[in-house]
């Protein structure tokens, strides 16, 4: 039977059989359509790409204020539109770990702190002009200075010198960081001719397309660049194109219609019914992007662990799995981290709705009276809601939640990192060193729980600079049990990203690091005739 | 005719730029209220304090306001909207192509809705209280009280997604030729047709009924003229300069009222670029589009004024 579909699948792939057929005959097998459909994509992708055609994309996240500068990215559009134009030293690979781009290699000294980077020869700016370890250099530089208005910046603080050694480049650290070359993926960091010092939003890079259009908060364009150094990997269509679709039932209509290949951000709510339409594929993939509860450890009443645990417990996780994002995430439990992440150890036991104890716990707390809860659509797409269900199942623990709606504009200015119980999001980070530095040192700028704890800072300074891995691991594990059973961190859940394509869009590969198959997904698929 | 007919012209037009004036103090204070500064939206979640203080000082948010309005005012008599701080791109150079779109947009709109919603009003007070006159004034009010974006999805519904006819997605740039700029077009010209047309429309026929109440309509009757004759000849003309009003409202509305519009058909007009910078605080930005808006808001009631008073003898001529 295998045989006989494995056949019709090389089939579908060549294009002498139709997708439909394929299916009907799979399910005249008695073959699940989910399974007949994976195996059909990996013929596909045996088959090879396709080359040629226009490649489109309506996505959410673009604004007319966007600039061509890296060092300013901030949405989802620039992200994605980088992707196509400009490369960094390594990406993130969809199974965890890196892929080497600019950098051929990346090796550290003993003790972690210094790291040298082989520079790949040959490569190509759409300029013509090859990139050198002096452009990567200025990249960093840029990136990295104090004046630097860039995303990276926080991300890069841990560097003391950068320079040139023959064809590779050497960074030392302040601290030791086993992390460094997942440091070197953040999408801000594209190497740019002179590291973007002379003119930053020139739009040059090394990427697999050259840009022929920008119209921030509109259009972008981009077509193939022939000397690019990779051209069977990617960079398949002749052109991409990103169309800025802010309204989510707009994009979908553009699907549907034809105008548009691929979209990001389909809503939770509609998933299902989207399923049903001929001709367009659901690409959910599981990610590091959660949505917290947030509550300060040093303000009062969330001061106290005991009505810290009782704000846990109080809350029914599946049901908001379930509700709110109808499915499409994996329910948290009370640390920013998951499975995605490398070096995740799964033996903690999850937390479960258990309004008894959370009523002990709570009358154990001394605290009475309401509690304030401040949210806003801003927070994540269904935060209103997520906060009303909040409310429901703490009732039954007896903790009375009094929600206070707050305007989405300012949301982040005025409300999130400043009040001390509200809800928000994070994307999540390419490693857990990187996600607890970011926001649960002590001394970290987005310390949104207000979590200062020596050990801790302790316990993720160690880990940093531990290059054996089952050590490391076992330090991370005693971090997510200290930060589950004492931390200012309520995680209903863990979203996924929710992209969907349209009819003989081939090629996608699900990464759990950002929507899109991490940016990916126009230079890496292809148009099916 | 000529001397108190421009002396009111003239006056009309100084009132008009006193009153821009005022508008570009309140353009300004209100942009100055805003919670959160565009240091702080530009940077994001992802700001770190250094990153935020740099921004500041290199954005000049450190200066007093009124000096900042001043500066402000000072450039624009000059011809200079200044840059966008989010951006770092030039206000006017980007101001003038989306002002291109959205004048094209409501100009497409304007051409079809308002000979569309006098004609009916005419033919509506032709057959007054029967059912033709019922038919066109219920259709219209249907259309205009549902929302802009329910209006928008339902024809991207029919026309973009089921039947494939025309896009849904209306992205245009300089480069686009006209025949394809005006297929784009066609479904948020219509769906701002649909909801413009119904206020035009009552508006004409109550107009015209309300002369139709007059002496010497009656004499025209009893004279044996044609009923649309009257309307036409003796009913109208002295219906134009409330009609012309109302035009001139809503053709205000098709500039700077289509956000909705602009953002459900992707179309990169005024709207949708100002939404996005007062997000990001950007304020030179919405200064710019603020002023422009109250420029053609003040432009358009000013035409409607000296409309009036041409169409209307009693002003021509006054005693």
């Amino acid at each position: 039977m295998s045989n006989e579909l494995d056949y019709l699948s090389r089939r579908v792939a060549a294009g002498k059989l139709s997708r439909r057929d394929f299916l009907g005959r799979a399910a005249a097998l008695g073959v699940a359509a989910t399974v007949a459909n994976s195996l059909l994509s990996k013929a596909v992708r045996a088959a090879g790409p396709v080359k040629g055609g226009t490649l489109k994309a309506g996505l959410q996240g673009g604004e007319s204020t966007n600039s061509l500068d890296p060092a300013t990215f901030l949405s989802q559009v620039p992200f994605a539109f980088g992707k196509c134009w400009g490369e960094t030293l390594v990406e993130l690979a969809p199974g965890g770990g890196v892929e080497y781009l600019i950098a051929e290699e990346i090796g550290s000294s003993d003790d972690a702190k210094t790291w040298t980077m082989k520079i790949r020869k040959g490569v190509q700016f759409h300029n013509g002009k090859e990139v050198t370890p002096d452009d990567v250099v200025a990249t960093l530089k840029r990136h990295s200075d104090e004046k630097s208005k860039s995303g990276a910046l926080g991300v890069l603080k841990s560097i003391d010198t950068i320079k040139v050694d023959g064809g590779n480049v050497v960074v030392t650290l302040k601290d030791p960081n086993a992390d460094m070359p997942y440091l070197m993926a953040d999408y801000h960091l594209i190497i740019q001719p002179n590291g973007g010092m002379d003119k930053p939003d020139a739009g040059i890079g090394t990427g697999p397309y050259k840009i022929t259009g920008n119209q921030p908060g509109v259009k972008h364009t981009a077509a193939r660049f022939d000397h690019y150094w990779q051209p069977d990997k990617y960079g398949h269509a002749d052109q991409v194109e990103i169309v800025v679709v802010n309204d989510p039932t707009a994009r979908m209509a553009a699907l549907q219609g034809g105008q548009v290949n691929m979209i990001n951000r389909v809503e939770p709510k509609i998933v299902d019914l989207v399923k049903r339409l001929p001709g367009v594929t659901i690409r959910a993939a599981s990610g590091r992007g959660f949505y917290p509860f947030n509550m300060f450890c040093d303000t009062a009443p969330f001061d106290n662990n005991d009505l810290r645990m009782a704000l846990k417990l109080a809350m029914d996780r599946e049901e908001m799995l379930t509700k709110i994002l109808r499915g499409y995430g994996e329910v948290g439990n009370d640390m920013p981290v998951n499975k995605a992440y490398p070096l995740f150890a799964g033996d903690f036991e999850q937390r479960k709705f258990d309004p008894e104890k959370a009523a002990a716990a709570y009358k154990k707390s001394g605290h009475s009276g309401s509690i304030l809860l401040r949210t806003s659509d801003v927070a994540f797409p269904g935060a209103v809601d997520a906060a009303q269900l909040y409310q429901q199942s703490a009732a039954k623990a007896g903790i009375k939640i009094e929600i206070k709606r707050e305007p989405g504009d300012g949301y982040w200015t005025e409300v999130w990192n400043k009040q001390p119980f509200s809800l928000s999001y994070w994307g999540g980070r390419p490693t857990q060193d990187q996600m607890y530095s970011t926001a649960y040192l002590s001394t970290a700028d987005w310390n949104d729980t207000r979590w200062k704890r020596l050990d801790f800072d302790k316990m993720v300074l160690a880990a940093r600079g531990e290059l054996d891995e089952a050590k490391r691991k076992k330090i991370y594990r005693d971090m997510g049990e200290v930060m589950r059973d004492e931390g200012g961190l309520i995680v209903p859940f863990f979203n996924q990203f929710v992209d969907a394509t349209g009819k003989g869009v081939e090629g996608w590969v699900d990464n759990p690091a950002q929507e899109l198959s991490n940016g990916h997904a126009l230079i890496e698929c292809w148009l099916q005739a | 005719m000529s001397s108190p007919i421009l002396r009111l012209v003239a006056q009309r037009i100084l009132l008009g730029l006193v009153l821009l004036l005022a508008v570009s103090v309140l353009i300004f204070a209100g942009t100055q209220i805003l919670p959160g500064d565009v240091a702080q939206a530009i940077l994001g979640q992802s700001a770190t304090p250094e990153a935020l203080a740099n921004l500041r000082e290199q954005l000049g948010l450190n200066d007093p306001a009124w000096l900042r309005y001043v500066h402000w005012l000072w450039g624009i008599l000059h011809g200079d909207f200044g840059t966008a701080q989010s951006s770092g791109l030039d206000i006017a150079t980007s101001i003038s192509t989306r002002l291109k779109n959205t004048l094209f947009l409501a100009a497409c709109a304007a051409i079809v809705a308002v000979p569309l919603a006098i004609v009916l009003g005419l033919i509506a007070v032709r057959y007054r209280n029967g059912f033709v006159d019922k038919l066109i004034s219920g259709l219209a009010l249907a259309s205009t009280s549902f929302p802009e974006f329910f209006i928008g999805y339902v024809l991207i519904y029919f026309f973009a997604v089921k039947w494939q006819i025309f896009p849904s997605i209306s992205t245009v740039d300089d480069s686009t030729p006209f025949l394809e700029r005006l297929q784009a077009v066609v479904l948020p010209a219509t769906a701002l047709t649909l909801v413009v047309l119904a206020h035009m429309m009552r508006m004409t026929r109550a107009a015209i009924l309300n002369v139709m109440q007059s002496a010497y309509i009656e004499t025209a009757e009893l004279k044996g003229l044609k009923a649309f004759d009257i309307i036409r000849k003796h009913a109208f003309p002295n219906a134009i300069a409330p009609v012309v009003n109302v035009v001139m409202l809503n053709l205000a509305y098709l500039i700077v009222g289509v956000v909705v519009v602009e953002v459900i058909f992707v179309y990169p007009g005024m709207g949708q670029y100002l939404v996005d910078h007062v997000a990001k605080r950007d304020v030179p930005v919405v200064q710019a589009v603020g002023l422009i808006f109250a420029a053609v808001y003040i432009t358009l009631n000013i035409v409607a004024d000296i409309a009036a008073i041409v169409a209307n003898p009693r002003l021509r001529h006054p005693k």
